[in-house]
């Protein structure tokens, strides 16, 4: 039998953490229909990986997840320069990006290991990532660098917010909108740079994207979305370590992504409102209706007719024609 | 020649050029508005209306040309400018509500850092009894019409307590209720002595509507009262003779 | 033979690939690259051959099947394309890894030849009839899935270019866009599942949509554009061999690698389009630019009581807002075209200037 031991508390601990950062920070990636630019900035850190151990050959958490964070920046700015510079659309140069910058971190990785001093492991937990295998100090430098960043998005809070929603008037008013998008590129970066090792380069996208998906479902208000996002994020990190680790042979990265689709699959049948069910409830209820006032009499519906003709006539001059 | 009877003008915009990558929208445009005028906009398709407006904004960088408003560049008078910009141009499904949006004009004089308390609500809220949709204050905006949607914007703006409005297009797309209400508001602005440049699309409406009005295709055709200057003439020369208009 | 392989594979995904760069669909490509992934395990099971027509199939019809998703999940309006994509794929790859690591003791297919391919050991399942060694399996693969890209391409050339180009027109002339639309789906993802062997699914995107956006930078004919695809992918390729023959390294990687070099440099250099180019036609255009707002200011004025002091070279600097230095050069660009001229440091408008002017204004 298993009991609650003291690594399976760090693990869990770790992967609710990140849980919470990506699905906090995912949040804006969705609204600014930027959901594959994670992919895109988790498959272009390899590269930053592998360089950060050739140059230092530290395996410090720290350091490669900075050389993480660079690569990640460095494509995306090339993705943002391309469009700009060229007539390749964003969809192009973002794939070309993520799979060039990718393959450019294999030829690294295969180099590295043919020095002998890497193991294949590396470059699996880059791919799978490997929740069960974090540490303390993983743990620290997630929550002290997630803290940051989640810091620093809770202080911009209105000037981000402004900015997501209407960037033409967040410029009137004088805000640095550059900067900000920056900013919030940057903050996006870390939470993808730390989620990689818990749920690897090919699944941080879900890892950003499905908890933002799913809290939309349940609210309006942006503050309400990050919050909930954070919480399924965590839930699904933890509920996806501990899965994983009481059976065999369940690799922790897509348990983690399976529990948070499954989070949106229930938002989307059953979330008030904006939910599946719902919607076809309200279909129902307004079919009903209808027939109710189909058996009206002819009569009144003219007589409503009539008074609204008469309510709209002054206005008639003022509709323009084009 | 001189013009040193320094006349105090709202908006004053000298030789402004801009252009987009290599293609010129706006040719050495002269404006001068008065302050406690109406100013319609009005152009053709692509005549750079939105533009200008961007660019007295700051929101897109001239080739040349200056804009002074008060006498002073816009970044020292941002707070003193109100913004309207066109309803398609934010995604209408963001999560949030009418009076959040409109707690964002308080954005600018609020600075960093702060959030919007109880008074910015309470401006907020009277801002919405103005343009009739208080009643929709927690309403999401996605739920909203066009011509709600307008309105929010307008009380958006009305909350940023300016002297100067920059409206584009705020009647496109919405119902005659609001559109009466619309021109009843900047009415009211007007009496205040607020100065109000819109980029507007019906021509019909302009000498109801407008005191003021700038014929405007890449370059000025014409700027100035509206029983001057909004002349069949210089309409063809606008519109390029396409017109078949009747001055009513 | 195992270089001949690499550039069957580049060909024949640079091909379809051309219609994705231009359809504004190649993270469709990434999306059903690992989305296939479940389809493959489940015949894999089946069929314990990692190129039987049957595996690949059952892979295209989980392509199809995730592209028919996203565009599901779109419909319910709760969610964008974006956000629809980054749902669909990583699930279903989810799925698929899972089955894998399930059952990775009783199947030989393991994580690393799935997602990274190896194209060094592609030639060593061979084809054998009759007893005679007739090749790699995976050359006979690609060399059908190739042809078969060809064919597509060549039979529904004029209606592709139409319904990528101008869908709706397509759809009223009666060449049904969905049909074309789920026909080049189908082919892609053929030609993933086939490609994935060599290549593994990140790689095979930027196969997919490397050489056509490096030549979509080189020329604007769609004809050309394929060929050019497909030339470039094949460089890409051999280039890539031989990198990693050099330096000892993942041959999928070197080729990837080389595709963002190719890339790199064509964005850089190309004529017109290039960064360079794009930077010296700038600074042509801004002198051009300038000396054309001088001469329509000029023109403006001209006549005017104002035109006096609207004309002084001093005024420019104030009105225009350039700074001297600038305002000296573009007089002096001006001076040098014959489009002005200048006397006691007022301006005049030359015929040309003023052909010039009327001519910007026009349009």
């Amino acid at each position: 039998m298993h009991t609650l031991n003291y690594t399976l508390i760090v693990v869990g601990i770790g992967s609710a953490l990140l849980g919470i950062i990506s699905g906090a920070l995912g949040t804006y990636a969705v609204l600014r229909r930027q959901s594959l630019l994670g992919d895109a900035i988790s498959h272009a850190a390899l590269p930053g990986i592998a360089l950060a151990f050739l140059l230092t050959g530290s395996k410090t958490p720290l350091i490669l997840v900075f050389g993480a964070a660079m690569a990640g920046w460095v494509g995306t700015l090339l993705i943002l320069s391309i469009v700009k510079l060229t007539r390749i659309k964003y969809d192009s140069a973002l794939g070309l990006v993520l799979s060039t910058f990718f393959g450019f971190g294999l030829v690294l990785h295969t180099l590295i290991q043919r020095n002998g001093n890497a193991n294949q492991a590396g470059l699996d937990t880059f791919l799978f990532g490997q929740a069960a295998s974090l540490l303390e100090r993983d743990v620290l430098t997630i929550g002290i660098l997630g803290g940051i960043a989640l810091l620093i998005m809770s202080l911009f809070w209105k000037e981000l917010k402004l900015l997501v929603f209407d960037e033409g008037f967040a410029t009137s008013i004088g805000l640095p909108v550059r900067a900000l998008d920056i900013l919030l590129t940057s903050l996006l970066t870390v939470a993808i740079v730390l989620g990689l090792q818990a749920v690897g380069a090919v699944l941080m996208s879900a890892m950003l994207v499905a908890p933002a998906v799913a809290a939309r479902q349940w609210t309006d208000r942006l503050g309400h979305m990050v919050l909930i996002a954070a919480l399924f994020g965590a839930i699904a990190g933890v509920s996806g370590t501990v899965l994983s680790s009481s059976a065999s042979r369940l690799p922790t990265g897509p348990t983690i992504v399976l529990c948070a689709t499954l989070f949106v699959g229930f938002s989307f049948a059953l979330a008030p409102n904006r939910g599946l069910v719902w919607h076809w409830v309200r279909h129902r209820r307004d079919k009903e209706h209808l027939k109710l006032a189909a058996s009206r009499s002819v009569k009144e519906i003219w007589k409503r007719k009539e008074l609204t003709r008469l309510q709209s006539t002054p206005t008639d001059k003022y509709i323009s024609k084009k | 020649m001189t013009n040193e009877i320094n006349e105090i003008k709202a908006i004053e915009v000298t030789d402004l050029t801009v252009a987009y990558q290599e293609k010129p929208v706006l040719w050495d445009i002269d404006l001068d508005v008065p302050p406690g005028v109406l100013l319609a906009i009005v152009g053709p398709n692509g005549a750079g209306k939105t533009t200008l407006i961007k660019a007295i904004l700051g929101l897109v960088r001239p080739a040349a040309g200056r804009v002074l408003i008060y006498d002073k560049p816009y970044p020292l008078q941002r707070r003193i400018v109100g913004y309207v910009p066109q309803r398609g141009s934010v995604d209408w499904d963001f999560p949030t509500n009418v009076l959040d949006v409109v707690m964002m004009g308080r954005y600018g004089s609020l600075g960093w850092f702060r959030r919007p308390g109880k008074a910015e609500r309470e401006l907020a809220m009277n801002a919405l009894e103005k343009v009739g949709m208080q009643a929709y204050a927690d309403r999401q905006i996605s739920q909203l019409s066009g011509g709600q949607q307008q309105r929010v914007f307008l009380a958006r703006a009305l909350v940023q307590d300016a002297t100067v409005y920059l409206m584009d297009e705020p009647f496109q797309g919405v119902d005659a209720t609001t559109e009466r209400a619309i021109v009843a508001l900047l009415q009211e602005l007007r009496a205040k002595g607020k100065t109000v440049v819109v980029v507007h699309h019906a021509l019909q409406t302009v000498t109801d509507y407008f005191d003021w009005v700038m014929l405007l295709n890449i370059r000025r055709i014409a700027s100035g009262p509206v029983e001057e200057m909004f002349t069949p003439d210089n309409l063809r020369q606008t519109y390029g003779g396409r017109v078949a208009f009747m001055k009513n | 033979m195992s270089q001949l392989i690499a550039i069957v594979v580049a060909v024949a995904c640079a091909l379809p690939g051309v219609f994705l760069v231009l359809r504004r669909m190649t993270l469709m490509s990434d999306a059903i690259s690992h989305a296939i992934l479940p389809g493959i395990v489940l015949a894999f099971f089946l069929t314990e051959s990692l190129s039987s027509p049957l595996l690949i199939l059952a892979a295209a019809g989980t392509g199809v099947l995730t592209v028919v998703l996203v565009e599901l999940l779109q419909r319910t309006k709760l969610v964008k394309e974006d956000a629809a994509m980054g749902l669909t794929f990583p699930a279903l790859f989810s799925i698929g890894v899972i089955l894998i690591s399930r059952f990775a003791g009783n199947v030989h297919l393991d994580m690393d030849a799935v997602l990274l391919g190896e194209l060094a050991y592609a030639h060593l399942n061979r084809l054998e009839m009759f007893g005679i060694d007739l090749g790699p399996v995976s050359l006979y693969v690609m060399g059908t899935i190739l042809v078969l890209n060809l064919v597509f391409i060549l039979l529904f050339y004029k209606e592709l270019k139409l319904a990528t180009f101008d869908a709706s027109l397509a759809a009223s002339l009666g060449f049904a866009p969905a049909l074309i639309h789920y026909g080049l789906m189908t082919l892609v993802s053929i030609t993933t599942v086939g490609a994935f062997d060599a290549v593994g699914s990140i790689l095979v995107v930027a196969l997919i949509a490397g050489p056509p956006a490096t030549a979509y930078l080189i020329t604007d004919s769609l004809a050309r554009m394929l060929i050019l695809s497909a030339i470039l992918g094949s460089l890409n390729a051999v280039s890539g061999y031989w990198l990693a023959h050099l330096f000892d390294v993942s041959i999928a990687g070197a080729i990837a690698t080389t595709t963002l070099l190719m890339f790199g440099i064509t964005f850089l250099v190309v004529p017109r389009r290039g960064v360079i180019a794009i930077a010296r036609r700038r600074h042509r255009q801004k002198l051009e630019f300038a000396q054309t707002m001088l001469v329509i200011h000029l023109l403006n004025h001209e006549g005017l009581p104002e035109a006096e002091q609207e004309s002084q070279v001093s005024h420019l600097q104030e009105h225009l807002r350039w700074e001297p230095p600038f305002a000296a050069q573009i007089v002096r660009y001006a001076l040098e075209n014959r489009c002005v001229s200048q006397k006691n440091g007022q301006l005049a408008l030359t015929e040309r200037g003023r052909g010039i002017a009327r001519e910007a204004l026009v349009h």
